[in-house]
């Protein structure tokens, strides 16, 4: 990638292999010299910790997939077998799943701070859509991942979510049938969900690559939401960001410690113990925590969509909840050009700030929602917070982009820092 | 600060969604207790373990497996090689085939997984009027309440409220969901006599056998929270040098 003049590193053997492959000036520019807002506060630390979340759920997940077994008949026993017998296996397994939750916990914090600081907007609407492909891919392996230990909930899960493609016309049965493997969630299911789990975190790896490399075109936002000007707005991101990020990821990692050794299955569900058994449906399926609030949109559309005064069913409840899953992920990612506001910060766009808090809530009260039975008054507090939730991104957000007043916005990041220290 | 209300808020709803997924059809409040195993140093009290297992032996293993436990380890609970020896030749096992082909019979070995009561899932429900005693290896894990449910279900026998009515061959218990088993009370006063002395009462022994699963749902519990604490110890005094250093490094800027 650097193909300007190179500067000699007085290492031999660096010179040696940066002659020929400069790795070294690439990761010198990128992360050592790389010029960097400097008033990041905490947020910015997430997508860092988002990384360490990947690499740690790859690496935990390689060593047990040496002990797993994916077959329909082995695949709980070798779960269990990792949690007795296999030398720390309790701790790989314990790290792995509540890996997931911190992964979870780490980018929905990132992609708040993305919609807060409005670092979606010009120039990074690509970066911002490449973040959207990165959780959907997240919520993908977290899927196939839930189903791995072969647990009524993973079977049952796995039942609930693929029988979903049924919705689709004309030909969700075949589809259902061709994901299975079978006419029911069974042994090729489970093959194919393990081949998957393996192979998607490698494609967010890639993604991720493209994610950071958008960044490092156009360089990060910031508090303010306002361009770099020049030298005096930023700093090397080594050693003022390097360290910071160590200090947040220490702070992050004292909470997943605490889950691993002494919350190991608060966020699990007990039936996640019992082997899958296709006769016996448990009572209530729910998915994960960080599922809820899109399991919640999805059983808010309780009722077809017809054309008016008259029977004809044009969307089917179930095809419409589905549809209303999916699109607010894809409302997520054009969301670019929903905001037309000339301000990014939330900082200075009060009106957005209260609308922005008021879609937190929704989310909150959706993913509450989501763990209740269908019944009411559950129901129809999912359907209100799901309304606002596509009024957000629809009505509201378009509309404050004519109408929200536009601040007077700080001249430079260098003279907002110190009137900030002048304090 | 409104950033960090926010942050704050975000936080408790992620905690606050473990509460409700764990909720699931008719709720039954389960009484607390006390467990030698509750918290972050919690052990598991040996004789408890003993006299549980006992329990276990005498009275469960008629109907219930235990089969992700070997005899192997019971070195847990203290017994030393020669009794865990013991405990397994009681148990006569099916191995083979031998060079002529033939299953054959033999005492159990340290390595044998525990001694399934049945041949088969068939087998159990048909001496069992129908009902399949689960296997008990994770039975604390999968039952909201764990080792509370346990032991709430094993003293909660009783006659069953004039308005309920029960099918046949069912008995009443005010902890179990639908209140309906088909297990009988496995626990009578005295039912087993404890070597240690201690009194054999119903909440004796239940709170022994639920202890004694509690630890065969996750024998790494001890392991767990051990190294749990270095971790925790390591973390903390890591983040206390890396917020100093970061003090240190960014000192001309703020």
């Amino acid at each position: 990638m650097a193909h300007g003049p190179r500067t000699p590193f007085a290492n031999p053997v660096v010179e040696w292999i940066d002659s020929r492959l400069p790795v070294f000036t690439f990761m010198q520019k990128e992360y050592g010299v790389f010029p960097t807002p400097k008033n990041f506060n905490y947020f910015w630390n997430f997508g860092a910790l988002a990384m360490v979340m990947l690499m740690t759920m790859i690496a935990t997940g390689v060593v047990l997939a040496m002990h797993y077994t994916a077959n329909a008949g082995m695949a709980f026993n070798s779960v269990e077998r990792i949690m007795r017998d296999v030398n720390y296996g309790w701790l790989l397994r314990y790290m792995h799943m509540n890996g997931a939750s911190m992964f979870f916990v780490a980018v929905y914090i990132h992609i708040f701070r993305g919609l807060y600081y409005g670092s979606y907007k010009q120039p990074r609407e690509l970066l911002w859509i490449l973040g959207i492909v990165i959780f959907l891919l997240m919520m993908a392996t977290a899927f196939m991942g839930y189903t791995l230990p072969w647990s009524q909930m993973s079977g049952w899960g796995a039942t609930v979510i693929t029988s979903l493609f049924s919705a689709v016309p004309l030909v969700g049965d075949s589809l259902v049938a061709w994901l299975w493997g079978g006419f029911s969630v069974d042994n090729p299911t489970l093959n194919r969900f393990f081949a998957l789990h393996y192979l998607l975190p490698f494609v967010i790896c890639a993604v991720v690559f493209l994610h950071v490399w958008a960044l490092h075109v156009v360089g990060s936002n910031n508090p303010l939401g306002i361009d770099v000007k020049g030298p005096q707005d930023t700093l090397p991101f080594n050693p003022y960001y390097t360290v910071k990020d160590t200090f947040g990821l220490s702070v992050f990692l004292i909470v997943y410690a605490f889950l691993v050794f002494y919350a190991p299955t608060l966020l699990t569900h007990q039936d996640h113990f019992i082997p899958f058994n296709p006769m016996v449906t448990p009572p209530h399926i729910v998915p994960e925590w960080y599922f809820l609030p899109f399991y919640a949109i999805l059983r808010a559309v309780t009722f077809d969509i017809t054309i008016p005064f008259t029977h004809i069913i044009l969307v089917e409840a179930k095809l419409g909840g589905v549809l209303a899953m999916f699109g607010a992920i894809v409302l997520l990612a054009v969301l670019p050009w929903l905001d037309t506001h000339p301000v990014r910060s939330a900082r200075f766009r009060p009106w957005f700030r209260i609308a922005l808090i008021g879609l937190v809530v929704a989310l909150c009260v959706l993913g509450y929602v989501g763990a209740k039975p269908a019944e009411q008054p559950w129901v129809m507090v999912g359907q209100a917070a799901a309304l606002y939730y596509f009024a957000f991104f629809l009505v509201i957000v378009p509309w404050l982009s004519k109408k929200e007043p536009v601040a007077k916005l700080p001249n430079s990041i260098h003279e907002a820092v110190l009137a900030e220290k002048g304090k | 600060m409104k950033i960090k209300i926010l942050l704050s808020l975000c936080v408790a709803a992620v905690i606050g969604f473990s509460g409700p997924v764990h909720a699931a059809g008719e709720h039954i409040e389960l009484p607390k207790q006390q467990w030698s195993f509750d918290g972050m140093t919690g052990t598991f009290d040996r004789g408890a373990m003993q006299r549980g297992f006992q329990v276990y032996k005498q009275v469960c293993s008629a109907c219930h497996g235990l089969n992700r436990l070997s005899y192997r380890n019971l070195a847990a609970l203290g017994y030393n090689e020669a009794e865990i020896k013991a405990i397994a030749a009681e148990a006569t096992i099916t191995d083979g085939p031998n060079d002529e082909g033939e299953m054959f019979e033999r005492p159990g070995r340290p390595s044998d997984a525990f001694k399934k009561p049945f041949a088969n899932d068939n087998a159990a429900r048909y001496a069992n009027n129908g009902a399949l005693p689960p296997d008990l290896s994770l039975i604390v894990r999968s039952r909201a309440g764990g080792p509370d449910y346990v032991y709430a279900l094993m003293t909660g026998y009783g006659d069953a409220p004039a308005d309920v009515k029960m099918n046949e061959g069912m008995h009443y218990n005010k902890y179990f969901p639908g209140h309906q088993i088909a297990m009988a009370a496995p626990l009578v006063a005295g039912a087993v006599t404890y070597g240690d002395g201690t009194d054999a009462s119903v909440e004796q022994m239940a709170k022994d056998v639920a202890t004694f699963l509690a630890w065969a749902s996750e024998p790494v519990m001890e392991i767990r929270k051990q190294t749990g604490i270095k971790v925790m110890i390591f973390l903390l005094v890591f983040s206390v040098l890396m917020y100093a250093t970061k003090r240190k490094v960014w000192k001309d800027l703020h």
